[in-house]
């Protein structure tokens, strides 16, 4: 701690505004991997959605500098003879989409009941923080498993492709959204007692307006850093719940689907099908994690005692 | 501290009381026991004697009250897909799961603790510097991920442990134990592994923590001026010290480990409470998935009831305080 003081000259000053070059590295591979799942359609050699893009003869195959391996599947094919890299690519993006939809939507209401805990303060303030404090004393995965689980309970329509996507993200910001409130509600606290929300409440602006567009960007900057981390622990809860087997379906896999198609191949020697969607799961998480360490030092050291 | 342990009592209390309405309302509401008890050509008037036996026609709060009455006597229903009581089911999974879950924990604390001390004590070493990116990479890699990893390493590769199953097991009373025959203690290997490499790095980079931070405290420098020896002063003064969060954590972790051995189990197919409850959600059979919470959340609240209770006999301020 005090080294960094006696060397905090304007050169360090200067060198810690800009990010170490292993996050820049990490900014790099996420915006690529970003940028490939959002191109999937374009830069991937096949459709593995389309059923009749593949062929049962084509099945496991190794990657290509493997013996036995085929150029055109670069990083070999599966059970049915999918294009491991096409569909790599196609589920990085599905697992990017729930993920970014998850954070979203449990910032959208963490960041609103935050808002209205801090600002309004007595029993809707209790009420909001005690649920929050029970659905914390969870873990993510528990309550997501059981949200996705009884979904499926309650409408067999919640295990169809099309709605398994929204079904996730419910069951993952339901747990999610806690920490945003948290944190915003504290801001919001600090921000009440400013001058300028004083003022406005005085010319009588209503409360919403007050909350919305006068104390929410100035509580927005904690909100961003905690939606960074929470992108890869979304991300990496999808992909548990697609293993499990209550996520996404076969014909519509996320990289959580892929690794649980592989896993039942893991015994046989075929590693490529568990192990490059794997790889991309943990590269992508990894990349994304490095960028929200740095933010979080960077931006917000009282955040980092907190965890 | 009384007030404190009462406060936290009371907390309690009110997340049992919130798990077991979640637990009702899946029962009661999730899916028509009716329907799903009666045979298929039942009558309306046979319907509407079974609905009359369950109880279903008094009032909600009647219901519930005879809810928690039955789960507090164990009485947590039948399964739907083997019509088997579900306590038993539970109680027959249970050994399995715990002993995975203890030896997780052990491991991850012998691991994780010197690991800490050593990165915290030799901060600028190349060796700290491997460790915390590996940590990172150990953070980003989720648990299956581990565990196929290993099983495609150390069973089909290498053939030297069993990937799947507990091996052959013990019968002492109700428990069973995988500890007592030389494949049950081979068949843990690469499960609990899998379970404690997530844990070993969140117990690393708390134990650094918290030892960087009492290392810089105005007593350990006391302890340096006198001369006291660095071995002494580091064992005896400030990893005690430093120790005292990783009570919290661990005992809080085990919670949560206890949840995570779902996926473990899955991987491994090891038959613990895990992988029942994944087979019910994947089921729908509902009073597993209402037993597996209750009981789930029971566990967290004697756990979390007890770290607190541990750690206000440890820290000697927290008693001090009280009195």
């Amino acid at each position: 701690m005090t080294k960094g003081v006696i060397t905090a000259t304007r050169l360090g000053a200067l060198r810690r505004a800009m990010p170490p070059a292993y996050v820049t590295m990490a900014g790099l591979v996420a915006g690529a991997l970003l940028l490939a799942a959002l191109f999937a359609p374009q830069i991937a050699p096949t459709n593995p959605l389309d059923l009749r893009s593949f062929n049962l003869a084509d099945s496991e195959i190794p990657p290509f500098w493997v013996e036995g391996g085929d150029a055109r599947f670069l990083l070999g094919t599966d059970n049915q003879g999918r294009d491991m890299l096409s569909a790599i690519l196609y589920g990085a993006r599905v697992s990017i989409m729930i993920g970014g939809g998850a954070v979203f939507l449990a910032a959208a209401i963490g960041v609103s009941l935050g808002l209205l805990a801090g600002y309004l303060g007595g029993r809707i303030d209790a009420v909001i923080m005690r649920i929050g404090d029970i659905i914390l004393s969870f873990p993510t995965i528990l309550l997501a498993l059981l949200v996705a689980g009884l979904a499926r309970a309650v409408t067999p329509e919640a295990a169809n492709p099309r709605y398994v996507p929204f079904v996730l993200i419910g069951a993952i910001a339901i747990h999610e959204w806690v920490q945003y409130a948290r944190t915003v509600r504290a801001a919001t606290m600090v921000e009440g007692a400013r001058e300028y929300v004083k003022a406005a409440r005085v010319i009588g602006l209503p409360s919403a307006r007050i909350m919305f567009r006068h104390i929410l960007p100035n509580v927005m900057s904690p909100v961003l850093v905690i939606a960074t981390i929470n992108l890869a622990q979304a991300v990496l809860t999808e992909a548990t719940l697609s293993f499990l087997g209550v996520g996404m379906p076969p014909t519509y896999p996320s990289l959580g689907t892929l690794i649980r198609i592989g896993n039942e191949f893991v015994f046989s020697g075929i590693w490529w099908i568990a192990l490059f969607p794997a790889l991309a799961l943990v590269i992508l998480v990894l990349a994304v994690n490095v960028i929200g360490d740095w933010l979080r030092d960077r931006f917000n050291p009282k955040l980092r005692s907190r965890g | 501290m009384i007030r404190v342990l009462l406060a936290r009592a009371a907390q309690m209390l009110m997340v049992m009381a919130a798990v077991t309405a979640v637990a009702f309302v899946i029962f009661r509401y999730v899916g028509d026991p009716v329907l799903i008890m009666s045979r298929e050509d039942a009558t309306p008037a046979e319907k509407a004697a079974l609905s009359q036996a369950l109880g279903l026609d008094q009032p909600v709060i009647v219901q519930f009250g005879r809810f928690v009455g039955r789960v507090l006597t164990g009485d947590l229903g039948n399964s739907f897909r083997n019509q088997r009581p579900v306590s038993g089911l539970i109680a027959e999974r249970l050994p399995a799961t715990l002993e995975l879950v203890i030896v997780a924990t052990v491991l991850a604390l012998a691991l994780g603790i010197p690991l800490g001390v050593y990165c915290a004590l030799k901060p600028d070493s190349w060796l700290t510097r491997s460790i915390q990116t590996i940590s990172l990479i150990g953070i980003s890699t989720p648990t299956f991920v581990t565990g196929i990893v290993l099983i495609l390493i150390f069973s089909v590769w290498l053939k030297w442990l069993p990937s799947f199953g507990r091996g052959d097991v013990v019968k002492l009373g109700w428990w069973t134990t995988g500890f007592l025959t030389a494949s049950g203690l081979r068949s843990l290997v690469l499960p609990s592994v899998t379970l404690a490499l997530f844990q070993v790095t969140l117990i690393m980079r708390l134990v650094r923590a918290e030892m960087i931070d009492v290392l810089s405290s105005d007593y350990i420098r006391y302890a340096r001026a006198r001369g006291l020896p660095a071995g002494y002063i580091h064992r005896k003064l400030a990893l005690r010290n430093a120790l005292m969060p990783v009570i919290t954590v661990t005992g809080l972790q085990i919670g949560a480990l206890i949840a995570f051995a779902i996926v473990t189990e899955t991987v491994f197919q090891w038959p613990g409470m895990g992988l029942l409850f994944i087979q019910a959600v994947s089921f729908v059979d509902l009073p597993v998935m209402a037993a597996y919470l209750l009981f789930v959340g029971f566990m967290f609240v004697s756990i979390n009831m007890a770290v607190d209770i541990i750690y206000a006999l440890v820290d000697p301020r927290l008693r001090t305080r009280a009195a």
